[in-house]
């Protein structure tokens, strides 16, 4: 079983700050993190690995720097990782960042052939969801959004048993290999990685490798050129005004809130003034 | 089978990194351990760095390294409740290559620090707390870290885990510290454009000033205080002895409070807006706290070790040059093949040859002097604060009457033979 997973370095966005000027955020602000959701992602894919056996690689798209993501996800589990990296797949899109993935998918499908892609359900920087199910669009393989719970992979059969999270309720598939999953935070928790991991990841070079790395690339798809998106307007939503506070004893303030709830309409209507 | 290196370094401060650093660059397979998120993340410090034993570890280390500010002026303040005695030293030489020393914040510093041992060759692992060494026949064989499968085996282990050591006080080097052995610090790094710090503080772009006040910083107590400039921030400060701290009822962060809205400090800050809360314990025990230091197939280095000299606020330059001294015992008791602690007393030996134990032993008395003398706190600053006043008023006394009144004032409140005795005692602290 060969899984790849993908994943992105994001800036903490638990603790970044936005320029008031020009509403951006201020990547300096906050440290570079592996996105939240594909750390539950690189997870999954060791539970998977502790069952079927097999290879877990990751793919990452970044500059230089983002290999901290793929030795984390050593550190997690991962056994291997690669690294696409170019001035040409810079200021791209979701749709610009599924064909560079996808032609890296490629590469590495050739090379061993891929039995299972997991991605997060979204990072944290972007919020789109978007670059998973492109990913599996241009492989032409099925993608399965929101997993909650890998169940049953039977290699025979190339299936796969999963359960999805949906807004009224869950959903149990079965889906065919290979296909790609977008998981959501819930289907595991991190665990704290053995010391093993930590000197393999502490040592581990990812395979970076460039444009002129790839077969068969359309340069027109790639980076700022291949991205039609549009980024029409920029705001931070105000932050919400507290309301009015109300002071003095409890009785006081039972009384001054009945007061309140009194005078408007419709909130407390006496049945006997009916 | 967990791996074996020859060297483990336990804490990626500047103790641990100097020692992994140079371990690596002669070729030894070394891990280094550090329990925060990346190293510096837990690390606490006034916020001057010396040049000279850095520059032992990274030549023209100030080209490359995250710096704030190369420190011109040190101004030191004798501070009574509404005024202030001081002096200090500022100089352009200090602004040039090679430099005196510099301000630095930690959390930057120390992650540049541990990337260059890095790049040598060391193995960083963070995140990972090591709870204690595998002794095995008496000798430190490993350590035992709290991640699954977590031991992990070495000739030698370095224990550069800081002030509390807890590691080196389970090899009984030493018991648990006393109060008075060390001291609690509280500091603030607080934002201010940079253009008010040059303003302020009388400086250039790429110009610093240390600030150090005494007296009622620390409301008289055993302690000082500091006011550092960092490029678009300060560091503010103070810290006392445990001890101190424990027998006036003082809590930390109400000493800090105090000193950031007292009359003299506060029109310096004004403005600014607090960036970092940080707090930390100090190893201030001096000579007489240094506790053991080297063992079969391990020693103490840095803050573990107590090398600190609170005096003239050195520490992270005796943790560089203990890391320093320890990497090369250890390189030679790889080449020798010998890692008993016979072997690896050489460490001990060149520490005390160094400035370490010899700056040390110079003052050996003067924490405890100070500590049981508060008078020096308590009663000379403020002294000295209403002598200045009295002679620099002009009000038609003539100059030798002042200084006979100031003389008399000052022997009347404490008496001629106590000064004396005063005098006296803290030149033998000293000296």
């Amino acid at each position: 079983m060969h899984i790849v997973v993908c994943v992105k370095q994001v800036p903490d966005t638990k603790i970044i700050k936005i320029n008031p000027k020009t509403n951006t955020l201020d990547r300096r602000s906050a440290p570079a993190i592996l996105n939240p959701y594909d750390a539950h992602a690189v997870q999954a894919a060791v539970s998977i690995r502790e069952k079927t056996g097999g290879t877990i690689s990751v793919l990452s798209m970044g500059p230089p720097q983002a290999t901290a993501v793929i030795k984390k996800s050593i550190e997690i589990g991962a056994d291997r990782g690669f690294l696409i990296s170019d001035r040409a797949f810079a200021g791209a899109d979701t749709l610009a960042t599924s064909y560079a993935l996808s032609k890296a998918l490629e590469k590495i499908n050739k090379e061993m052939p891929v039995d299972m892609i997991i991605c997060g359900k979204h990072a944290i920087d972007g919020d789109t969801g978007q670059v998973g199910p492109g990913i599996a669009r241009r492989m032409d393989i099925p993608p399965v959004t929101n997993v909650i719970e890998v169940s049953e992979v039977n290699l025979e059969e190339k299936t796969v048993l999963i359960k999805r999270k949906l807004s009224n309720g869950y959903e149990l598939i079965q889906a065919e290999l290979p296909c790609l999953l977008t998981v959501e935070k819930e289907i595991n928790q991190i665990e704290y990685s053995p010391m093993p991991n930590m000197i393999k990841a502490a040592r581990y070079e990812p395979v970076i490798w460039a444009v002129s790395d790839f077969e068969n690339v359309d340069r027109s798809q790639l980076g700022l050129k291949g991205s039609p998106t549009i980024v029409g307007k920029m705001f931070t939503p105000p932050r919400p005004e507290g309301g009015k506070k109300i002071e003095g004893s409890v009785d006081e303030q039972v009384n001054q809130l009945m007061d309140i709830l009194m005078e408007k309409k419709d909130v407390l209507t006496l049945q006997s003034s009916k | 089978m967990p791996e074996k290196f020859d060297v483990i370094v336990v804490g990626a401060g500047p103790a641990g990194t100097s020692c992994a650093l140079v371990c690596a660059q002669k070729g030894l397979n070394v891990l280094l351990i550090e329990r925060g998120e990346y190293p510096g993340s837990k690390n606490v410090m006034g916020g001057v760095l010396y040049r000279k034993q850095m520059e032992e570890l990274i030549p023209e280390f100030w080209k490359e390294a995250p710096l704030e500010r190369p420190v011109i002026e040190q101004r030191f303040w004798m501070m009574d409740k509404e005024s202030v005695v001081q002096f200090g030293y500022k100089g352009l030489e200090w602004g040039v290559e090679p430099y005196n020393n510099f301000t630095v914040l930690r959390a930057q510093f120390d992650q540049w620090f541990a990337k260059k041992a890095v790049e040598a060759g060391a193995l960083l692992i963070n995140e990972t707390v090591v709870t204690e060494c595998i002794v095995e026949n008496g000798k430190v064989i490993g350590v035992r870290t709290d991640r699954p499968n977590g031991e992990v085996y070495a000739d030698v282990v370095v224990l550069a885990d800081g002030v509390n050591s807890l590691l080196s006080k389970q090899l009984g080097f030493h018991k648990e510290f006393r109060p008075d052995e060390v001291a609690l610090t509280v500091m603030e790094v607080i934002n201010l454009p940079k253009e008010k710090i040059n303003d302020r503080f009388n400086l250039e772009d790429n110009q610093g000033c240390t600030i150090e006040i005494f007296g009622d910083s620390t409301k008289g107590n055993l302690g000082t205080a500091f006011l550092y400039t960092n490029k678009d921030s300060l560091n503010i400060g103070v810290g006392t002895t445990l001890s101190s701290m424990i027998k006036a009822k003082l809590k930390p962060y109400d000493l800090l409070d105090y000193l950031k809205t007292h009359p003299m400090v506060r029109p310096m800050l004004a403005g600014g807006e607090s960036a970092e809360y940080l707090a930390h314990l100090i190893p201030e025990g001096g000579y007489r706290s240094v506790p053991k230091v080297a063992g079969n197939g391990v020693v103490v280095v840095g803050d573990a070790a107590q090398l600190v000299n609170a005096i003239h606020r050195e520490g992270s330059n005796m943790a560089m040059h203990s890391g320093l001294l320890a990497a090369e015992t250890v390189i030679e008791a790889k080449y020798r093949g010998d890692f008993s602690e016979s072997s690896l007393n050489l460490y001990r030996q060149k520490l005390y040859d160094s400035f370490i134990i010899k700056d040390l032993e110079k003052y050996k008395d003067a924490t405890h002097t100070f500590e049981n003398n508060p008078q020096y706190f308590k009663e000379y600053v403020p002294m000295m604060n209403k002598a200045m006043s009295k002679f620099f008023t002009v009000d038609g006394t003539p100059k030798r009457d002042k200084q006979k009144e100031i003389m008399k004032s000052v022997t009347s409140e404490r008496g001629t033979i106590k000064v004396i005795q005063d005098i006296y005692r803290a030149w033998k602290a000293v000296k």
